[in-house]
């Protein structure tokens, strides 16, 4: 059977690892290279980056870390971040990605999947999704790293997206990203009924239990950053609760 | 120093597998001709995309009966993902388009119960008289299999909605559902093993 993907995920900014929460203050955390191979050597299954750069000079650093990633991986990258057109998509492969995952610029064009789907392939072309808890229920899409509340409804977006193309969700709970607190497990649920797409947890995660709880709602991946970052635990330790509590993770 | 020729079907990405047979110590070129796929010695078909886009690629260049041709031989290839599902008659994603036919099976969507794309690693069982895959876990990304492997092929199955060809082989023929240069030390071993195969003259 296919196994559940446990994907550390990297915010570089200017070439560096950088972590904040709820997007905002952020602190670096290290090399990227250094701590990809580790986790890859841990037992990670696939690598997550998400450039958060705001000037030109640190989106061309980005790019040359995505090609340093590529000499050493060899688990397979997504790379997101400020990708607005196909032709930055094409840039982000072309350096060594293997997917790619847009957010804002799909929500303001949302043929852009479409577009991407088409010259990429369907498994290529991730839909990330900000999703925070709006006041009169559910959820509502967030842009610019979270910091604009958009009309949009995430889990009905997240179905516009699969009709459009999108081959895998990246769904992050704008509510619990940095908080350690666990997945937002109804927004995941949701997703996963919605879609017949992969759906990937990410926001809120310090515990393999909080882990394994987003995986029994549905989603088939679960992203962390700081868990792995702050060498709470490893890759391999994480795998290991996993298993225990049943879940089939690749060994 | 070895030399892999990567036939470019189109927008697919190359840069993995490039970098994967850099880390095997092989040296890679880009195939534009037909003649270019019938003199490589080991050629590659990596496949992202969609079936009817890649076979019209194959055809307009005129590379189809070439590649047709070397994998008939049991030369060197390797086909990856879409790479793979080309040697089929058909495929359920572009009906109408014929593939290259050397595999005379066609290829199917997942059913309906699982998520597709398949995306992640899966466990890969080879059948006994496969020479070049072991069993162990690879990383798929396919919306689109084989189910059964053919008479005359050996190869891998693996399980997801039902069985699915994870991979054939035939000579020094590979084809590979699932991706072995992103599939860590277990696709680093296939490929090299792989690429220490006999090289046959065109």
């Amino acid at each position: 059977m296919l196994t559940s993907r446990l994907i550390p995920c990297l915010d570089i900014r200017g070439g560096r690892v950088v972590k904040g929460v709820k997007f905002q203050n952020l602190r670096d955390a290290g090399d990227p290279v250094t701590q990809a191979a580790r986790y890859e050597a841990e037992g990670a299954d696939e690598l997550v980056v998400l450039d958060v750069s705001a000037t030109l000079e640190e989106r061309m650093a980005a790019l040359d870390v995505v090609a340093a990633l590529r000499t050493r991986l060899r688990i397979p990258l997504t790379v997101g971040g400020g990708v607005r057109s196909t032709d930055d998509a094409r840039t982000l492969l072309e350096a060594g990605a293997d997917k790619v995952a847009v957010n804002s610029a799909a929500v303001d064009r949302p043929e852009l999947l479409r577009e991407l789907s088409t010259d990429f392939g369907r498994q290529c072309t991730v839909i990330a999704v900000d999703a925070a808890r709006a006041p009169e229920g559910g959820w509502s899409v967030m842009v610019r790293g979270g910091r604009v509340r958009t009309e949009r409804r995430a889990i009905s977006w997240i179905r516009e997206a699969e009709g459009l193309g999108a081959g895998e969700v990246l769904l992050t709970s704008w509510d619990r990203d940095g908080t350690r607190s666990g997945y937002d497990l109804e927004l995941l649920a949701e997703a996963s009924q919605a879609v017949r797409l992969p759906v990937i947890a990410s926001g809120g995660a310090s515990s393999p239990e909080h882990m394994a709880q987003a995986l029994s709602v549905g989603a088939s991946a679960v992203l962390a950053a700081s868990i792995f970052h702050d060498n709470d635990m490893t890759c391999g330790q994480v795998k290991d609760a996993l298993r225990e509590s049943g879940i089939e993770v690749r060994t | 120093m070895k030399t892999v020729t990567l036939l470019k079907t189109g927008l697919a990405n190359l840069a993995s597998v490039q970098a994967a047979f850099d880390r095997l110590g092989a040296r890679t070129e880009l195939a534009e001709t037909a003649d270019d796929v019938s003199r490589a010695e080991r050629l590659v078909v990596p496949g992202v995309g969609a079936f009817e886009a890649a076979m019209s690629v194959l055809k307009e260049a005129d590379l189809a009966s070439a590649l047709r041709d070397r994998v008939d031989k049991g030369r060197p290839t390797l086909g990856i993902c879409l790479g793979l599902q080309l040697l089929g008659l058909a495929s359920e994603e572009s009906p109408g388009v014929t593939g290259l036919g050397c595999v005379p099976e066609e290829v199917r969507g997942f059913s309906p119960e699982v998520i597709s794309p398949q995306m992640g690693w899966n466990r890969v069982v080879p059948a006994t008289d496969s020479k070049l895959l072991e069993a162990g876990y690879a990383y798929f990304a396919n919306s689109y299999r084989f189910e059964t492997i053919p008479e005359r092929w050996t190869g891998a199955t693996s399980e997801y909605g039902g069985t699915l060809v994870a991979a054939l082989e035939r000579g020094a023929v590979l084809g590979c559902q699932f991706h072995p240069e992103l599939s860590g030390a277990y696709g680093e071993r296939l490929m090299s093993r792989w690429l220490s195969l006999e090289v046959t003259p065109c």
